[in-house]
């Protein structure tokens, strides 16, 4: 335990005194702000017209207009963001050599990978934390639903959390960075997008597909509920990849 | 204290080291000597449980590097060939986080980062950023991360390899004092290394151990002559032809000249024995003026060339 800490601190330390992490967050923070800002503006827009029409109006809905496809457009983000953040949590290890110095250390495997890990986590809690402003201007001038806007942050961050899973098994597999982040960015992209298949196969193909699909399992977080089976499959989703991972670690050093 | 028995190593096809077994003991300094390519940096990822064996057995202070491989880690202090450190840290950051990685308490961390340290002569360079240290520097900080826990056994691969003569002398001299009761491996292509600090001599080519032994054994059993060098006074064509003329001379050989009268001379004996007191007696009861009389070594570099050869052709 104390040695994953270790771990985590040097790679958290790595990321706050390298530029990586202020670029991500910056990033970050400038999309959030853009999509709320245009999405606050249309739905402006939108309250102003329907103003004369009452039944419209009930219709209108902070949530629905800004909340939900707020969220929905940092999920998109997130996928292109997160490969930034892991493709060199492993693989610069063995680039430089540094590997065989710390897995020849009396650590575990385990101990490494859930080091990075969170330390990337960390990261993303700081980056989804910086977008907090943005719920909090919407606070001060109208009443969000609040249960949505944690939800929302909660399967953003559960997704995230499967997204770093994945960069980091793809960070394992390879010593060259921008590989292992290219196909970071494409897997994470397929799981994405797999939902899309769905009208053109058999029903029962489709049905598993849309539950495989990372996407998939957001929508409810967006509209502002929980369901056990979207928390299991990102927590699954996570623990499946860092398993893997782990085989890697393991198995690198049995081939070469 | 390092037991290892029929060590093979494949990759692929390709063989990294073949069959090798040896023991170390306590407190031995133990030099592993072979040209690129031999093994030496495979079996010692091996002995520190980077790379497991293809088949064969090695345990350090008992322990299996298979099958007890964290115990095994936690007793030795590796320094790899190419002395990968994370750059980014200054040197007491780094050696603290490798003393976490180590497993020591805050306490004892905060003893022995000073001591090593000291020891290995970086204190002054302690707040310094490890990239920008020269290679001499970062080698030092190489073995106070492998000494940080105080070892009971370290293995260092190629320590003195890409450093400037000056520094290679200072490590070197560091090793010597690191050594004391703990068994050191250290791997090395350059033969002078191995007789100045080993105690013995493991000599590997093309994966496969060709020989184990003392340094100076390693000379006798090669030495099938003496050689002593002489500088005598006196006319070079008459010391030459008086030395040639004596029964325990083999040959002799004119290497230079000080003055017209002043003559060093190469003699080999005939056979394996000290010829130096016979000698200078005959030179002086001849009435030439012997100036000087020393023995020559055998290099490690011929024994080397030797044995290696010697392999190739069985
Ligand atoms: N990772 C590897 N993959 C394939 N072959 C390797 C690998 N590492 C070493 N070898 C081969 O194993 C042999 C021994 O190499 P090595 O142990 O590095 O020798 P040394 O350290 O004595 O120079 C060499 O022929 C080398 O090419
Ligand atoms: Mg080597």
């Amino acid at each position: 335990m104390s040695r994953m800490i270790a771990i985590y601190r040097r790679e958290l330390a790595f990321f706050y005194n390298s530029i990586i992490a202020y670029i991500v967050m910056m990033m970050f923070s400038l999309l959030a702000g853009y999509f709320f800002y245009n999405l606050l503006a249309f739905f402006n827009l939108a309250s102003v017209r329907v103003m004369q029409n009452p039944i419209a109006s009930q219709q209108l809905s902070l949530t629905e207009g800004v909340l939900q496809p707020l969220f929905g457009n940092l999920s998109i983000v997130l996928l292109l963001i997160m490969p930034m953040l892991t493709m060199r949590l492993l693989s610069e290890e063995r680039k430089t050599g540094t590997a065989e110095l710390l897995f020849t250390y009396p650590i575990s495997d385990w101990d490494a990978i859930l080091g990075k890990y969170f330390a990337a986590v960390t990261v993303l809690l700081t980056m989804l934390g910086l977008t907090l402003v943005f719920p909090a201007l919407l606070g001060n001038h109208a009443d969000p639903e609040w249960g949505a806007v944690v939800t929302g942050y909660l399967g953003l961050l559960l997704l995230g959390m499967a997204f770093i899973a994945m960069g980091l098994f793809f960070s394992s597999l390879t010593e060259n960075q921008i590989v292992a982040g290219i196909l970071a960015f494409g897997f994470s992209l397929f799981f994405l997008i797999i939902g899309w298949i769905g009208p053109f196969v058999s029903s029962g193909t489709a049905k598993v597909i849309v539950q495989i699909s990372i996407l998939e399992h957001f929508h409810s977080f967006s509209r502002g509920m929980i369901n056990t089976n979207d928390v299991v499959y990102y927590v699954s989703f996570s623990v499946f990849f860092l398993f893997l991972c782990s085989r890697v670690l393991e198995s690198n050093r049995w081939r070469s | 204290m390092i037991e290892v028995q029929n060590l093979t190593k494949y990759y692929g096809k390709q063989i990294g080291i073949l069959d090798v077994s040896f023991k170390a003991d306590k407190g031995e300094i133990l030099g592993f000597l072979g040209p690129n390519g031999a093994g030496k940096t495979t079996a010692m990822r091996i002995l520190t449980c980077y790379l497991p064996p293809t088949s064969g057995a090695a345990r350090v202070a008992g322990f299996d590097v298979l099958a007890d491989s964290r115990e095994v880690r936690s007793r030795i202090g590796y320094l790899p060939e190419n002395v990968p450190l994370y750059l980014d840290l200054t040197v007491s950051d780094y050696l603290e986080f490798v003393g976490k990685l180590k497993g020591m308490s805050k306490k004892r961390r905060r003893e022995r980062i000073d001591d090593v340290m000291e020891e290995c002569g970086v204190s002054h360079v302690r707040d310094r950023t490890i990239g920008k240290l020269s290679k001499g520097y970062r080698q030092r900080v190489g073995l106070s991360q492998a000494l940080i826990n105080d070892p009971e056994v370290l293995i260092l691969d190629e320590p003195t390899v890409g450093l400037d003569p000056q520094q290679i002398i200072e490590i070197r001299a560091l090793i010597r004092n690191l050594a004391g009761r703990r068994t050191v491996i250290l791997s090395t292509h350059i033969l002078p290394e191995v007789s100045l600090l080993c105690q013995r001599v493991i000599i590997i080519n093309k994966g496969k151990l060709v020989t184990v032994d003392t340094p100076e054994n390693l000379k006798s059993r090669l030495q099938r002559s003496v050689m002593v060098d002489v500088t005598v006074r006196g006319g070079l064509e008459e010391i030459q032809s008086f030395l040639e003329s004596r029964p325990d001379v083999r040959a002799v050989t004119h290497i230079e000249s000080t003055d017209e009268s002043t003559h060093s001379l190469r003699v080999e004996s005939t056979e394996n024995r000290d010829i130096r007191e016979s000698l200078s007696s005959a030179v002086v009861e001849r009435g030439f003026g012997l100036v000087g009389l020393y023995t020559t070594d055998v290099s490690l570099e011929d024994i080397f060339v030797h044995l290696v050869t010697k392999e190739d052709v069985d």
